[in-house]
């Protein structure tokens, strides 16, 4: 059976364990940020590598993977940073936490804000940034105050301000706030956002966060998680760290799982060591009574949805390194980022929706398009134009006003969003859900809109 | 849209220093509005157009650099609102854990219509309800927020309970 | 095919900068890989839509336009694209023919913001490209009113133009509009219908980063995103008209020509606005002798693609009732209208008879270069003094010039002053007629009144010749008036404050009896000095050229479209 493994929530649900920094350094808390402050240059093959470039040196090794929904790699992420600009480098940490179905970054703000302070201060230090921001979403209001209570907390005790533990290093720390809007979760717009504009995403290129992000000066955006993380891999080493989970998909996760099962909520694993089957059985407890499994969406609502039942050819590495191929059913995929990605769906940010045969699949649908109709910022034509549309359809057949070509209708609008047609990946966001699930489901759709037409037409006759 | 009764809002030299303190977090003052905005806010209730012109001169912007955040943040609001704005999360995962369910509920208990997805006042200024997007607590549903206070695996009977406690004077 | 492209490029190719070779379609075509951004200047690099502009391939487009900073939001330009294809050693792999291979980019582009690189190609027809642009087209269409039959834009619409060339001609929404707010009080002088939006952002950029009045924007979220102003201000800066130009449907509609005209029906000249010394670059919309509109031409060294409200819309004086329509003499109380040769035939002998000395001739920086230097001459051969006048306001940091006039650099190179500069007014003439030494006027384009010289003094003179297009105090008591023509009503050019030459044609027939100035000075110097004519302004302008030192080796010809830059002698 998997277990979890608590790297990032080892101490947030201890009984008694609190937010403050007493409690914080009680547990280890800062011992890593002073490790890393007193790191020193080294010389290897006649080269002088600083402390900071052997952080990013430690994080690229350890393979740790962004939890903020594309998976993208940290290091190679910071890697692209513009050191000559001349301008200030900025991180900003995206605590937006706005994807349907993901509650773990609330977690780790409202049980353990130090842990985030402290990754967050050695990132900043690895990357030579002096200034920072938590974007934080506005429905967190108690969450915001933690942060500012723990940046003061960590100010006091010189973690943050003016020559942190001593050295020369200065480092600002401020908490930014969200108002409502799921596209503050894309880097750019958050960017914007945080410039005091429209969060509309920006074209890239030009405007790549690592070259001309925050006030056009170079920029890292990351994941609450992520930055958690980068503490871990400094305390344990990029090495050990690197032992954790699977290759390409190291460290642990923190999954949350939503819907139809017993025990709803955050499981921490290390990545690939548990099976969607595993999470929803063994961790969140299964099924309800009676129920039978319907449909996953195992990354967040905007990752394709898997149906029960359905079955993948996957290449995996076998002991020997071979390459060998394997057909899997769903519940049998290890929940890591690559096996997803290579069953056509992702692992996103981390959270998995689980719908019973309960579950009337056309309103799963409209209940999200009306969520992206609502978030899609309108800057650009598909996706402005498309998610609306989309709602606007599912709303009219799940209203009784269907037609059997609804289906094919959705289908036609959903292919002409994606596929880099619009600023930024909400266009794949609000439209991977609708493809997948009128691709899956297409007999409920199908028979949905049917019904509506017989109806139609028998009203049509009673009227004559 | 007309100008409300007030056309002039007062910030008390407390609050103005305060607003000078967020915007000295930025090298740019501009992106202090959204943390202007949710403090006028807290304290007005809502953002007038006094308030909103007030934003920008103290930024030094255009009124409508504002008023574009105001119309499209749906925490800000345009129009005064109840003593209690309470937001049930529609989203999947509570939507399937009953959140329309409870959203009905509040509505038929409140005497507002169920079938109305926008913010609805109650006539006594006392409620305001409406629905909000994935409140990123998906693993407690249905899940409530009332003003800053959060609330999760609300069923019907803690609902009540949650109106009794908001309905004060 | 390379050479038949490199002999496409452009006439005036910038400055020399490193080439990049791309291929657009089937062509290979050599691009800068910079340009100079149109706002800063600084070296920017060139795009996939300007490299496929310069050889002519047009990747229709709405947000994006060349003189604003890029936007990339209606996605109508999106492209599919190849590049180069690299090893694991980032070396490039060859086709068997030794040629680099080029793969494909799995993802589209936009062009409007896409920088070239070597070996780049841009597929501006492929069946991907042309699908893309369909849908985007569809996505635009679907909330879209469609009421192109009573829509002001029709015709010169490229949502209408696009769809009737790129679009499907079936919809397949079935689903309810979204409705916005229509016939929005925009300012005093622009409508907006927010249903006809397409939320391009030209206009709020173009607010913001070139008229500095960040006084637009977009309001909610969404599809339901609309563009206004905050609620209670107006849009009234200099420049609003712009916006109706660059808006590509029509949400945005000028007051002045709202319903007034439809565009294809409008004939347009090439002319230059006359409300200031800027010389802005315009198109003269008419249709039957009537003027209905003014746009801005694009001129990079004088307006840009711009030109300010005030000037735009000052041209309804040239039909007012109070124009002049007829030649008349005043014959004791009574105004006689007389014909031309009439006319002609009583002054020559009456300007003849003053000495040298007793006659000034009074110009405007009104008339045309080519009028200022016939009358220069006219001058000369008399003996007279000459006198111009300046006529200021306010200007600002754009285009307005405080000089509102669009010639005075024209007198400057025909020093048409005596006086020594162009002042507001001059003392020494009313101080002549005074004296009783300047006993003669002959004024063009000028109410004197305005100038220090009274009803008073002009009553006193023994001749007081007047030509003018609109009525004034002077023309009331002139002994002779000859009415002119509008410089919508001939050929010509002006000098503008930066010393560019430039010509404006005619757009409308002179009402009644009034004549281009040039062709009754012309004649009167001919009959009056017996020196040879010419019957045509390029002629004029020719002879001109040849006899003051600043216009040397200019002819009417090589000023082209875009006017030639001149040097403007000390102009104190
Ligand atoms: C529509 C959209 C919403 C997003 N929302 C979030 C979010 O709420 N939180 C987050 O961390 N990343 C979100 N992302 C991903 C970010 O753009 C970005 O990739 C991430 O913050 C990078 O951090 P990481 O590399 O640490 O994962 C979102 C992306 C898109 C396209
Ligand atoms: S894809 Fe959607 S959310 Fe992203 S910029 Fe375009 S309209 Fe906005
Ligand atoms: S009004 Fe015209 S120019 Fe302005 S955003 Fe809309 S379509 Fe574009
Ligand atoms: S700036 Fe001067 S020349 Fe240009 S349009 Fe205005 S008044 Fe005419
Ligand atoms: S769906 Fe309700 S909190 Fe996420
Ligand atoms: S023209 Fe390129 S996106 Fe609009």
């Amino acid at each position: 059976m998997a277990e979890e493994y608590r790297l990032i929530l080892k101490n947030a649900d201890q009984p008694g364990y609190t937010v403050d920094i007493d409690c914080y350094q009680k547990h280890g808390g800062y011992q890593t940020l002073k490790k890393v402050m007193a790191m020193a240059a080294i010389e290897k093959d006649g080269k002088v590598i600083s402390p900071q470039e052997q952080i990013r040196e430690e994080v690229k090794v350890s393979g740790l993977r962004g939890r903020g929904g594309a998976g993208f790699s940290c290091g190679l992420k910071w890697s692209f940073v513009d050191r000559r600009s001349g301008k200030p480098i900025y991180l900003v940490c995206n605590a937006d936490e706005s994807e349907p179905g993901t509650f773990k970054d609330r977690q780790i703000i409202h049980k353990d804000p130090h842990q985030l302070i402290e990754g967050m201060i050695i990132s900043a230090y690895a990357n030579d940034v002096h200034l920072a921001y938590i974007y934080i979403r506005g429905e967190f209001p108690q969450g915001a105050q933690m942060l500012v209570r723990a940046i003061e907390e960590a100010r006091q005790k010189n973690f943050l301000g003016k020559g942190i533990c001593g050295t020369s290093y200065d480092l600002e720390i401020y908490v930014h706030r969200g108002a409502g809007a799921y596209i503050c979760g894309e880097e750019t717009g958050l960017l914007e956002s945080l410039e005091g504009k429209r969060p509309y995403p920006r074209i890239k290129p030009p405007y790549f966060p690592a070259v001309l992000g925050l006030y056009m000066s170079p920029t890292i955006v990351n994941n609450v998680e992520t930055l958690c993380h980068v503490k871990h891999v400094m305390e344990m080493g990029a090495g050990e760290y690197a032992k954790l989970g699977t290759p390409n998909n190291t460290g642990t996760r923190i999954v949350c799982i939503s819907g139809h099962v017993r025990k709803p909520g955050y499981y921490e694993i290390q990545v690939g060591h548990a099976t969607i089957g595993q999470l929803i059985h063994d961790f969140a407890g299964g099924l309800l009574p009676g129920r039978k499994l319907k449909a996953i969406i195992p990354g967040g609502s905007s990752a394709k949805v898997f149906k029960a039942g359905e079955k993948f050819k996957i290449k995996q590495k076998d002991k020997d390194g071979h390459e060998v191929e394997k057909e899997m059913d769903i519940l049998d995929i290890p929940y890591d980022f690559d096996t997803l990605m290579a069953a056509g769906s992702m692992s996103g940010s981390g959270a998995i929706i689980v719908m019973d045969d309960t579950t009337d699949i056309v309103e799963a649908l409209g209940n999200l398009s009306d969520f992206y109709a609502h978030e899609s910022c309108g800057q650009c034509t598909p996706c402005r134009e498309g998610s609306l549309w989309m709602s606007k359809a599912l709303t009219r057949l799940n209203n009784g006003g269907g037609r059997k070509q609804d289906a094919d209708y959705l289908l036609k609008i959903a292919d002409n969003i994606p596929g880099g047609r619009t600023i930024c990946a909400f266009g794949e966001a609000c439209s991977w859900p609708v493809q997948s699930f009128v691709r899956k489901f297409k007999d409920e759709f199908e028979a949905k809109g049917a019904a509506a037409e017989i109806k139609s037409g028998q009203t049509a006759t009673m009227n004559q | 849209m007309a100008h409300t009764e007030k056309d002039h809002i007062k910030v008390s030299a407390q609050l103005e220093s305060e607003i000078d303190g967020l915007i000295s977090h930025y090298p740019q003052k501009r992106s202090a509005s959204l943390m202007i905005l949710h403090r006028l806010q807290e304290e007005f209730g809502y953002l007038s157009q006094p308030a909103i012109e007030w934003t920008a001169m103290k930024l030094e912007l255009q009124p409508i650099n504002i008023y574009e955040l105001v119309t499209f943040y749906p925490m800000f609001r345009e129009h005064p609102v109840g003593k209690t704005v309470v937001r049930v999360c529609r989203t999947l995962s509570c939507a399937l854990g009953g959140s329309h369910q409870l959203h009905s509920h509040l509505c038929r208990k409140l005497g507002l219509n169920p079938a109305d997805k926008g913010p609805q006042n109650t006539p006594d200024g006392k409620f305001t309800i409406e629905f909000a997007e994935c409140l990123a607590s998906c693993g407690t549903p249905p899940v409530v927020m009332c003003n800053d206070d959060f609330y999760d695996n609300v069923s019907t009977d803690q609902a009540d309970k949650l109106i009794k406690k908001y309905n004060q004077p | 095919m390379a050479e038949i492209a490199s002999q496409k490029a452009p006439a005036d190719t910038p400055p020399p900068v490193e080439m990049v070779r791309v291929r657009i379609n089937d062509m290979d075509v050599d691009v800068p890989k910079t340009h100079p951004d149109p706002l800063t200047g600084k070296p920017v690099p060139t795009t996939m839509i300007q490299a496929c502009e310069q050889y002519g391939v047009e990747v229709p487009h709405y947000c994006y336009h060349p003189k604003l900073p890029v936007a990339g939001n209606c996605r109508m330009c999106l492209v599919e694209y190849g590049l180069p294809a690299l090893d694991r050693n980032r070396q490039p792999i060859l086709n068997d023919d030794g040629s680099p291979k080029v793969q494909k980019m799995p993802r589209p582009a936009i062009a409007c913001a896409t920088p070239i690189s070597p070996g780049m190609e841009i597929y501006t027809d492929s069946p991907g490209t042309i699908e893309m642009r369909q849908s985007v087209l569809e996505f635009l269409l679907i909330n879209h009113p469609l009421d192109c039959p009573i829509c002001d834009q029709a015709g010169e619409c490229k949502l209408q133009e696009y769809s009737y060339e790129h679009g499907q001609s079936e919809s397949r929404f079935v689903e309810k509009k979204v409705h916005k707010p229509k016939q929005v009080d925009l300012g005093p002088r622009i409508m907006l219908d927010d249903e006809r939006c397409i939320l391009c952002s030209r206009c709020i950029r173009f607010s913001r980063d070139i008229a500095g009045d960040d006084a637009l924007g977009f309001v909610n979220r969404g599809s339901y995103n609309t563009l206004a102003a905050y609620p209670g201000r107006s849009f009234d800066n200099n420049y609003t008209l712009n916006t109706v130009d660059l808006c590509p449907v029509g949400a945005l509609t000028s007051k002045d020509f709202r319903f007034k005209m439809r565009a294809w029906f409008l004939k347009e000249t090439k002319s230059l606005c006359n409300s200031c010394g800027t010389g802005c670059n315009t198109l003269v919309g008419t249709r039957e002798e009537v003027i209905y509109r003014q746009e801005p031409r694009e001129n990079n060294a004088v307006n840009s693609s711009w030109m300010c409200d005030y000037g735009r819309l000052n041209y309804k004086w040239q039909s007012s009732e109070n124009r002049l329509k007829t030649v008349t003499a005043m014959r004791g109380d009574i105004r006689e209208v007389l014909n031309w040769s009439q006319l002609l035939g009583e002054i020559i002998p009456r300007l003849q008879r003053f000495q040298p000395g007793q006659i000034a001739f009074i110009g405007s920086g009104q008339m045309s270069t080519e009028e200022v230097f016939l009358f220069k001459s006219l001058a000369e051969k008399m003996g007279g003094l000459v006198e111009a006048y300046s006529s200021s306001g306010e200007s600002d940091r754009l285009l307005l010039n405080a000089d509102r006039l669009p010639n005075t650099n024209g007198l400057r190179i025909h020093h048409f002053t005596t006086s020594g500069q162009i002042s507001p007014s001059s003392t020494h003439i009313s101080e002549g007629i005074k004296k009783g030494a300047i006993k003669a006027l002959f004024v063009i384009r000028e109410d004197v009144t305005a100038h220090g010289i009274s009803i008073d003094l002009l009553e006193s003179l023994e001749l007081l010749v007047v030509s003018d297009i609109h009525r004034t105090p002077a023309t009331d008591v002139a002994h002779y008036v000859l009415p002119g023509a509008a410089h919508f009503e001939k050929r010509g050019t002006f000098v503008n404050v930066k010393g560019r030459i430039q010509k404006f044609m005619k757009a409308v027939e002179a009402p009644g009896d009034a004549r281009p100035e040039w062709e009754f000075l012309h004649e009167i110097l001919h009959k009056a000095t017996g020196q040879n004519g010419f019957s045509t302004i390029e002629g004029l302008f020719n002879l001109m050229a040849q006899k003051v030192s600043a216009l040397h080796g200019l002819t009417w010809a090589s000023l082209g479209d875009l006017g030639v830059q001149i040097e403007i002698p000390d102009s104190r």
